[in-house]
């Protein structure tokens, strides 16, 4: 993952810009800073769901800020990865309501079957497995959230191949955070 | 059945477009306020309805809305508080999904009474998905002509936007939230000033939960008064209770203030029991940081009176005997559930999401989770059970936002209730630290 040579200079897509510039509309002309974290998430997305140094540069300058003010808040947010990671960041829940209803056995199952252990990725750059804090979904627990999606109730193994499949038959990363994903089962029959 | 003010249209099929949501009688608490309502007579509906703030804190929300500071000439702005993370709580994103309308129709209300010209939607960046539903959405309301400029010809414009977190439990302080929305880092901020007078970008700024802000829309629409008939005494009106945990049919409940919480839990119209037929142990019933109670004292007060789902009930007997509503994040756990592995994974949680800026919490949250960690591991000793009251205790009341409250009363709780849970954890290790080991002795109900 890491690069073998110096990194040229990252540039945003056009459809990147464009939705950029539909976010700076939200703020006072003078707030601009304001769409700091919605900008982080497009470039997150945008280069390989982490933000490099070169990458948060980018959006310093985009916003016209100092790179230090884009520092202290990309290591502040937990969402912003700041190291490469793999094709598919599994992000499981471990708080009490989701360690209630096995939240420990799911990360467990999980390392086993992917390989990766949490805080790390998958030999073959497939998934990456983060520990977070509640989703705020816990009536639906276990739960992992991959990109924009929550694959909720993954309490069976059979539970937890169905989203493995799904993600491996994914082959693009999304260009923006804002495509559609498709909503977790419990917001769907409610 | 009690009645249902938000959520009586949720199943219905295509609610969370702007027609059929407005064939549902949507947004007619804006043609209301706008046409005959002065922006005053909508607060002074709020402060009859006697609706308290539904993230949490349960301040009353007309009351908070009063204390807005109104300098000529000064933009002032209503912030929706969407960053749904207290532990055990899930209502919000349901609302938000299922009926986006709902909330922009109470934002607008609201905004109207206020004086707001710009409002925003703070969401939690994990829920990205709801965000472009809410967006969708918003789009409608602008093309239906009730977002924009002069909204129904009457003169008042108004601005309505979402904007992301990205995984931070403070930002729900409402402070952390306002500096968030500047786009830095969610630090609290010192108060006073309050929001009210120096909010975001140091306007005068009201913060209210999406609930609070959809439970304007009934308001308006059936009147304060009416409103307040639903409940009981101080709590009025209808609350969405998230339900979690070791539950039967665990979901989200729009119950009326005032329903028995044993009915709530073993009644098939609800939680329909405890999973797997096993016993009831312990409930934490408005989100994380709440105090834990026992099975006994969940059901009946110390006075040995029936528990209610309101404010005044669930606080009965104070932090003794006694907890709070909360969020309405309801907890189940089963008899076997370790309280000892709970309270850790609760302190771990508040560590993590400490922001750094107090002492206090930032050093004390750490000796918590560290302390907990080797009591539930059984390498703790008898002095470490004291240990973590007295940390509790010196970071509770000691910081400048309540997450240092929130990190201090579950284990303050947890350990008040099941201080023999603790003791065993220390006088038998082995046996404490087997998997799916649980104590099952008495829990201290005094």
């Amino acid at each position: 993952m890491e690069p073998t040579t110096a990194p040229t200079k990252p540039q945003f897509s056009p459809a990147a810009q464009a939705e950029i510039k539909r976010l700076l509309t939200h703020y006072p002309e003078d707030r601009s800073k304001s769409a700091l974290l919605p900008i982080l998430h497009i470039a997150q997305a945008e280069f390989g769901g982490w933000v490099s140094p070169e990458v948060q540069d980018l959006v310093a300058e985009t916003l016209g800020i100092k790179p230090i003010e884009v520092y202290e808040v990309s290591s502040f947010y937990t969402q912003y990865n700041l190291k490469p990671v793999g094709k598919h960041v599994l992000e499981i829940c471990r708080t009490g309501p989701c360690m209630l209803r096995g939240s420990d056995e799911l990360t467990e199952h999980l390392e086993r079957i992917t390989g990766a252990k949490v805080g790390g990725t998958s030999p073959d750059g497939t998934f990456t497995l983060k520990e977070v804090e509640c989703l705020a979904a816990c009536g639906f627990a276990p739960i992992v959230q991959v990109r924009e999606k929550y694959y909720e109730q993954l309490d069976t193994p059979e539970a937890v191949d169905a989203m493995l499949n799904e993600l491996k038959s994914l082959v693009h990363r999304p260009i923006l955070p804002w495509e559609e994903t498709g909503l977790p089962n419990s917001l769907k029959n409610y | 059945m009690g009645r249902k003010l938000l959520t009586e249209h949720i199943n219905v099929e295509g609610i969370d477009t702007f027609d059929v949501y407005r064939k549902h009688g949507g947004y007619r608490s804006v043609e209301k306020a706008l046409k005959t309502m002065t922006p005053d007579e909508v607060v002074e509906e709020v402060k009859k309805s006697g609706l308290r703030g539904r993230g949490g804190a349960g301040f009353p929300t007309g009351m908070k809305w009063s204390f807005l500071a109104k300098p000529e000439g000064v933009p002032r702005y209503l912030v929706c508080n969407a960053d749904e993370s207290e532990p055990g709580t899930f209502k919000d994103r349901q609302l938000m999904s299922k009926l986006p309308h709902l909330l922009i129709e109470g934002m607008i209300t609201g905004s109207y009474a206020l004086g707001a010209r710009t409002s925003y939607i703070y969401i939690r960046g994990e829920l990205l998905y709801v965000l472009r539903i809410l967006e969708k959405a918003i789009a409608e309301a602008y093309a239906a002509g009730f977002l924009g400029e002069n909204i129904l010809g009457s003169g008042y414009s108004l601005d309505l936007h979402v904007h992301p977190g990205a995984g931070a439990y403070i930002c729900g302080e409402e402070t952390a939230l306002l500096e968030s929305l500047e786009g830095k880092r969610g630090n609290p901020r010192n108060k006073p000033p309050f929001p009210a007078v120096q909010g975001l970008y140091a306007r005068p700024t009201v913060v209210n939960n999406v609930e609070t802000i959809a439970a304007v829309v009934p308001i308006v629409n059936e009147g304060g008064d009416e409103y307040a008939k639903l409940g009981v005494g101080k709590s009025t009106g209808t609350k969405l209770i998230s339900a979690c945990g070791h539950l039967n049919k665990p979901g989200i409940y729009e119950i009326e203030l005032g329903v028995p919480v044993e009915e709530f839990i073993y009644s098939d119209e609800y939680c329909g029991g405890i999973w797997k037929g096993r016993d009831l142990k312990a409930v934490v019933a408005g989100g994380s940081s709440v105090p834990i109670l026992p099975k006994e004292l969940i059901l009946k007060t110390a006075a040995g009176e029936n528990r209610l789902m309101t404010y005044e009930s669930l606080s009965d007997g104070g932090f003794i005997t006694g907890t709070m509503l909360g969020s309405g994040g309801f907890i189940a756990m089963d008899e076997t559930t370790c309280i000892v592995k709970n309270t850790w994974n609760f302190s771990r949680f508040y560590h993590h999401e400490s922001c750094g800026q107090c002492s206090p919490c930032r050093e004390g949250t750490g000796w918590l989770e560290k302390v907990l960690h080797r009591l539930e591991h059984g390498h703790g000793s008898m002095h470490d059970i004291d240990l973590i009251v007295s940390v509790a205790k010196q970071i509770e009341g000691n910081t400048i936002c309540p997450l240092g409250e929130a990190a201090a009363w579950p284990v303050a709780a947890a350990v008040r209730h099941f201080r023999h849970e603790f003791e065993w954890h220390v006088t038998n290790p082995k046996e404490a630290t087997a998997p799916g080991a649980a104590y099952r002795g008495a829990a201290v109900l005094a």
